[in-house]
C-alpha cells in the first residue's frame, strides 16, 4: 500500500513526511523525522511519555495517526526550549531534580505547558489531577509538583 | 582510607547542583535504548507462548523464512546448548543456562510469553507478518501459578531434573521447590516460653513488576570478523557484555557495549532478554537489528518480584522485650529458581537486636515470568508480615510501635540471625526522628488512621572503576563505569570537585563504553554512589597528590613541603618557600613539561557498605463503602550515612516509598483459570499516579558509615522495604481491620469491612 503524504507544522517550521496509513504520529515523529525526545513508554495512552502538543492541546501522539497530523501545529518537547535559552519548565525540573531516569520527563515537560498554558496558578491538586495521565516511576512526583509550582510562579513573574 | 566526610568541612558534598545531563533529558535530546540507531539496522521482533506450560513439539519457520523482506529467523537451535553453570551475580545467584533458557524456550515453554522463535525484517511490519507465519505446534500441559498449589503433592512439575537443593538426604523426586534455607539464632521454642504475648499469622503478597517506564530496547550488530557492537539501555553495560558473551560463546573482548541512557530499572535491568537474540539475528542477517520491547512484552515476558506466603510468630514478655521471632517464608521464583528468598529471611527481623530468631524458607518455580531483582529483593515481602506482626504486638501490650520498636532496636554490636554483626548503624537515630517528627502527633479525623512501620537493607560494595583527568585546561573529567540511573553523575562530579577543590561545574561526569572504562558491576544493590564513588575519591586523591608533585618540581621544592588546599597547591609552610599558590589550572598548562598528562583510574572492590534504616509514617483514609484508600500524609525518615545530593536521595526515598504505596494498594499479577495474565499493561496494572498521592516528606537522618570517605550509605533500596506495613498498620488504625493480604485494594477491604460486621459463629 502507498504511504500517506503528511504536510503540517512541527516546532513552528513546515514539515513534510511520508506515513503508513496505520503508522502513529509517535513512530512517525521517533522513525521518520528523527525527533526522538517523545517517548513509548505504553503505546496505549497511559503512560503519557509521548505527549505532544496538537494546535496547543494535550495529545498521546501514540494514539493519534501520523497523517491526522496534516494541517495542524504540532509541538515536541524539542520544540519547548527557545534555541539555546531553557523553557521555565525545563529550567524548574533541572533545579528541583524533579527527574531521575528522565524517560517520563518529556512528556511531563510538554503535559506542564499544557496545563500553565491555560492556566497560569495552579493548585497542587490540580497539578497532580492534570498530571495523572503521566507515569513516573522514579520520583513518586513530590519534586515534580515542586517544579511546576516553581515554574508557574517564574511564567507569572512572581 | 582516610575519612573525609566531616560536614563542617565540605564545600560541593550536600549541596543541590544541577546535574551534568539535566539539559539533555529535559530537552529530549539524551538517547536511551530505543532511540539509538546503527547504519542499515533492521527490526528484530520475538514470538511468544501463548500458554502458560507446554511441549514444544515443532516450530516451523520456512513460511516466515520466504516472505519477502524476512532477513533471518532464529529458534533454539541458533543459540548454544549452554552447560547449568551457577555464578553470584550482583545481589543474587545466576544460572547461565535457566539464563539462556529464559531468552529462548527450548523444549518447552514456561510461562506465557516466553520466547519460542524471534524474527529480523527490513520494517515492523514485515517482521510483524513474519511473526504470523511462524507454524508451533504445541502439546498444552497442566500448569501452576500459585506458590502453595506448586508445593503441593501432584503439582504439575516445571523441571524434570530440579531436585530440592538443601534438604538431607539429596531427594530422588523432581520438585517445583528449588531449594530450602534456614537461618537460626538462638532457641526460638524456649524464646516463645518466656513470652506473655505471642503474634502469630499468616500474610500473602503478589507479585509486583518495577514497572519502569522504558521498555527494554538495543541494537546490536556483529561484524564478519566476530566483532560485536552492543548499545543496549540497562542497569549495566559490563553486565550485558558478560551474559551476552556467556549465553552465545563470544570472547568477552569481541564484545563491546555502549549503554544508553536508562529509562527506570529499579533491579529490573540487570539481566539480559533481548541483546543475545539480537546478536544471534545480526549474525543471521548480517545487519544491525534493533529490538525494543512493548508495555506488554514488558509484562508478560520480564521479570517482576516473587509474591510470597510469609507465616511470622513473635512473641514478647509484657514489658515489651521480644523474646523470639519465627518466620516461614514461600516465595514465588517464577519459571527457573531464584527468587529472593535469602534476603528476604535475613532482612525479616534485622532491625531488631533479638536472641532467639528462626527463619526457613522455600524457593518455589511456577508458571510465570522468571523473577528480577526490585528495589531490597525480598526484604519488602518479609517485612511486610514482620512489621506489620510487630504493629499487633504493640497493640495487643498496650505500647507505642516507636517505643516497642526502640526497646528492641538492634544497635552495633548486635548480632544478625543470618551471622553478621552490626556495625555502626543508625536505627534508634532513625526511630527517634520518627518519635520526633510532628507528623507522628497530629490529630486524625473520622475514618483516617496512622501506621508506621520499619526497614532494613544491606546495601552493597563491589567492583567499581572511577576515573579522574585534568584536561589541558584545568577542567576535569570524571569517568565510571555506572550506569546512572537517577543522578549518579552529578554525585561522582561532586566528590571529584570536593576532593580536588573546584568548582562543580568545572567537573563533567560521562560513562564510556566497556572498552574504555575498567570493569564496573551493575547499577544495583544501592551502590553506585559507594563503591562507584570510593573509586572516583581514590582517584582524585591519586590526581591531587600528582598535582602536589608537579608542584613541586615547577617550584623545585620537595613534594613533602606542598599542600592542596582549595584547588590550589600552596607552600606547606614558611619553609617551604615563598611561592604565590599554583592553581589547578596553571598546573594542568605545564602538564607536559613536568610528566605528561595529569589523571587516575582506580578499580575497587568496595567492601563495607553500610547497612540502611528507614522508619516511615502513613497516615490514611479510608472511605468504608467503596474501600477506597486515600493516602494522607506520607513521612520516609532514613539513615543515609551523608547525602551527597540531597535532592537525589530524596528523591530515592521519595519514589521508593510511593512504589510501596502501589504495592501495598494496587499493583498485582492477575492471572485466568489457563494461567494467562489477564492485566498486561498500565491501565490494568496500576502504577500510583499523581492524583494518588501527597507530598512525600522524606526526612535524612545521617549517620556516617566509616567505611567511605565521605560516609556514604546506600540509600535507594531501603525506601521501598516500610510502606506495605506502614499502609497496612495505617488501614488498622483506620478502620481496625486486620489486613493479611496484598493488595490491599478496595474490593479487599470491602471484604474486610462486609467480614468484621458479620456476627463471630464460634465465639
Amino acid at each position: 500500500m502507498s504511504k500517506i503524504h503528511v504536510t503540517t507544522s512541527i516546532n513552528g517550521e513546515p514539515a513534510e513526511f511520508l506515513a503508513e496509513a496505520h503508522e502513529s504520529l509517535l513512530d512517525a515523529l521517533r522513525n521518520t523525522l528523527n525527533l526522538t525526545g517523545s517517548k513509548e513508554g505504553c503505546g496505549s495512552g497511559d503512560c503519557g511519555a509521548c505527549s505532544v502538543l496538537l494546535d496547543g492541546r494535550l495529545v498521546c501522539s501514540c494514539l493519534m495517526l501520523a497523517a491526522e497530523a496534516g494541517g495542524h501545529e504540532i509541538t515536541t518537547i524539542e520544540g519547548i526550549a527557545d534555541g539555546d535559552k531553557l523553557h521555565p519548565i525545563q529550567t524548574a525540573f533541572l533545579e528541583n531534580a524533579a527527574l531521575q531516569c528522565g524517560f517520563c520527563t518529556p512528556g511531563f515537560i510538554v503535559a506542564t505547558k499544557a496545563l500553565l498554558d491555560q492556566n497560569p496558578n495552579p493548585t497542587e491538586t490540580e497539578i497532580r489531577y492534570w498530571l495523572a495521565g503521566n507515569l513516573c516511576r522514579c520520583t513518586g512526583y513530590d519534586k515534580i509538583v515542586r517544579a511546576v509550582v516553581d515554574a508557574a510562579a517564574e511564567m507569572r513573574g512572581s | 582510607m582516610t575519612f573525609i566526610g566531616n560536614k563542617s568541612d565540605l564545600r560541593v558534598v550536600g549541596t543541590r547542583p544541577v546535574r551534568p545531563d539535566g539539559v539533555d533529558k529535559v530537552t529530549g535530546r539524551a538517547v536511551y535504548g530505543a532511540d539509538a540507531t546503527m547504519s542499515g539496522q533492521i527490526i528484530g521482533k520475538v514470538l511468544r507462548s501463548p500458554h502458560a506450560h507446554a511441549k514444544i513439539i515443532s516450530i516451523d519457520t520456512s513460511k516466515a523464512e520466504k516472505l519477502a523482506g524476512v532477513k533471518a529467523v532464529i529458534t533454539a537451535a541458533d543459540i548454544p546448548n549452554i552447560p547449568s553453570e551457577e555464578a553470584f551475580v550482583g545481589e543474587g545467584p545466576m544460572n547461565f543456562r535457566d539464563l539462556s533458557l529464559n531468552c529462548m524456550a527450548r523444549g518447552k515453554v514456561l510461562y506465557e510469553g516466553h520466547v519460542v522463535a524471534a524474527v529480523a525484517a527490513i520494517s515492523d511490519t514485515v517482521a510483524d507478518a513474519a511473526l504470523q507465519l511462524i507454524d508451533v505446534k504445541y502439546e498444552v500441559l497442566p500448569h501452576v501459578i500459585d506458590v502453595e498449589e506448586a508445593m503441593a503433592p501432584g503439582a504439575p512439575i516445571l523441571h524434570d531434573d530440579l531436585f530440592t537443593a538443601g534438604m538431607t538426604p539429596k531427594p530422588t523426586v523432581a520438585s517445583n521447590v528449588a531449594k530450602q534455607v534456614r537461618f537460626t539464632i538462638g532457641d526460638v521454642e524456649a524464646g516463645f516460653k518466656q513470652a506473655d504475648v505471642i503474634i502469630e499469622q499468616t500474610y500473602t503478597t503478589a507479585p509486583v513488576h518495577q514497572a519502569y517506564i522504558e521498555p527494554h530496547a538495543c541494537v546490536a550488530a556483529i561484524a564478519a570478523d566476530g566483532q560485536v557492537l552492543i548499545t543496549a539501555s540497562s542497569q549495566g553495560h559490563f553486565m550485558i557484555r558478560a551474559y551476552t558473551a556467556k549465553l552465545l560463546g563470544i570472547d568477552i573482548a569481541n564484545i563491546r557495549v555502549t549503554n544508553a541512557e536508562i529509562g527506570g530499572g529499579f533491579g529490573g535491568k540487570t539481566v539480559v532478554y533481548l541483546e543475545p537474540l539480537a546478536v544471534a539475528l545480526s549474525k543471521k542477517s548480517g545487519r544491525p537489528v534493533k529490538m525494543t520491547m512493548t508495555r506488554e512484552d514488558v509484562f508478560r515476558g520480564t521479570g517482576p518480584t516473587s509474591g510470597g506466603t510469609i507465616y511470622v510468630k513473635v512473641g514478647a514478655t509484657k514489658d515489651g522485650k521480644i523474646t523470639a521471632a519465627q518466620t516461614i517464608i514461600k516465595l514465588q521464583a517464577g519459571a527457573f529458581p531464584g527468587s529472593p528468598i535469602n534476603p528476604a529471611l535475613m532482612c525479616a527481623f534485622a532491625m531488631y537486636d533479638l536472641a532467639n530468631v528462626d527463619t526457613l524458607g522455600y524457593d518455589v518455580v511456577s508458571n510465570r515470568p522468571k523473577v528480577a531483582a526490585y528495589r531490597a529483593p525480598g526484604a519488602p515481602i518479609s517485612s511486610f508480615a514482620a512489621e506489620s506482626a510487630i504493629d499487633d504486638l504493640a497493640r495487643k501490650l498496650g505500647m507505642d510501635p516507636i517505643d516497642l520498636r526502640l526497646k528492641n532496636a538492634a544497635k552495633q554490636g548486635s548480632k544478625t540471625v543470618y551471622g553478621v554483626t552490626h556495625g555502626v548503624i543508625g536505627y534508634e537515630e532513625v526511630l527517634n526522628a520518627a518519635k520526633a517528627h510532628p507528623h507522628w502527633t497530629a490529630p486524625l479525623g473520622k475514618n483516617q488512621g496512622r501506621g508506621m512501620a520499619t526497614g532494613f537493607w544491606f546495601n552493597i560494595g563491589g567492583e567499581s572503576t572511577g576515573g579522574v583527568f585534568i584536561n589541558e585546561d584545568g577542567t576535569v573529567s570524571v569517568v565510571t563505569g555506572s550506569p546512572d540511573i537517577g543522578g549518579s553523575r552529578a554525585s561522582m562530579a561532586m566528590m571529584a570537585a570536593e576532593v580536588l577543590g573546584v568548582p562543580y561545574e568545572k567537573v563533567r561526569a560521562v560513562i564510556p563504553d566497556t572498552a574504555s572504562i575498567g570493569f564496573t558491576h551493575v547499577t544495583g544493590g544501592s551502590r553506585v554512589t559507594y563503591a562507584t564513588g570510593m573509586a572516583v575519591t581514590q582517584a582524585a586523591q591519586a590526581v591531587v597528590e600528582d598535582l602536589k608533585k608537579r608542584a613541586a618540581m615547577i617550584w623545585d621544592i620537595s613534594p613533602e613541603a606542598v599542600e592542596w588546599k582549595d584547588g590550589e597547591a600552596v607552600p606547606a609552610g614558611a619553609n617551604a618557600g615563598g611561592f604565590d599558590p599554583l592553581p589547578l589550572a596553571a598546573i594542568a598548562l605545564k602538564a607536559g613539561k613536568t610528566g605528561g598528562p595529569i589523571g587516575s583510574e582506580i578499580s575497587v572492590n568496595a567492601q563495607g557498605a553500610g547497612p540502611g534504616f528507614g522508619a516511615h509514617i502513613c497516615d490514611i483514609e479510608v472511605d468504608p463503602e467503596t474501600g477506597f484508600s486515600t493516602i494522607l500524609r506520607y513521612t520516609a525518615v532514613q539513615d543515609v550515612g551523608r547525602a551527597i545530593h540531597p535532592s537525589y536521595v530524596e528523591g530515592q526515598i521519595q519514589g521508593g516509598a510511593v512504589q510501596g504505596i502501589g504495592w501495598a494498594l494496587n499493583e498485582e499479577y492477575v492471572y485466568n483459570k489457563k494461567g494467562l495474565m489477564d492485566n498486561a499493561g498500565f491501565l490494568d496494572y496500576r502504577i500510583p499516579v499523581a492524583s494518588d498521592l501527597p507530598m512525600i516528606d522524606a526526612v535524612l537522618v545521617e549517620v556516617p558509615n566509616t567505611r567511605h570517605p565521605f560516609g556514604v550509605r546506600g540509600v535507594g533500596e531501603v525506601p521501598i522495604v516500610p510502606p506495605m506495613a506502614a499502609v497496612r498498620n495505617a488501614i488498622r488504625g483506620a478502620l481496625n481491620l486486620e489486613l493479611f493480604h496484598l493488595p490491599m485494594s478496595p474490593p479487599r477491604i470491602r471484604a474486610a469491612v462486609d467480614a468484621a460486621k458479620m456476627p463471630k459463629a464460634a465465639e
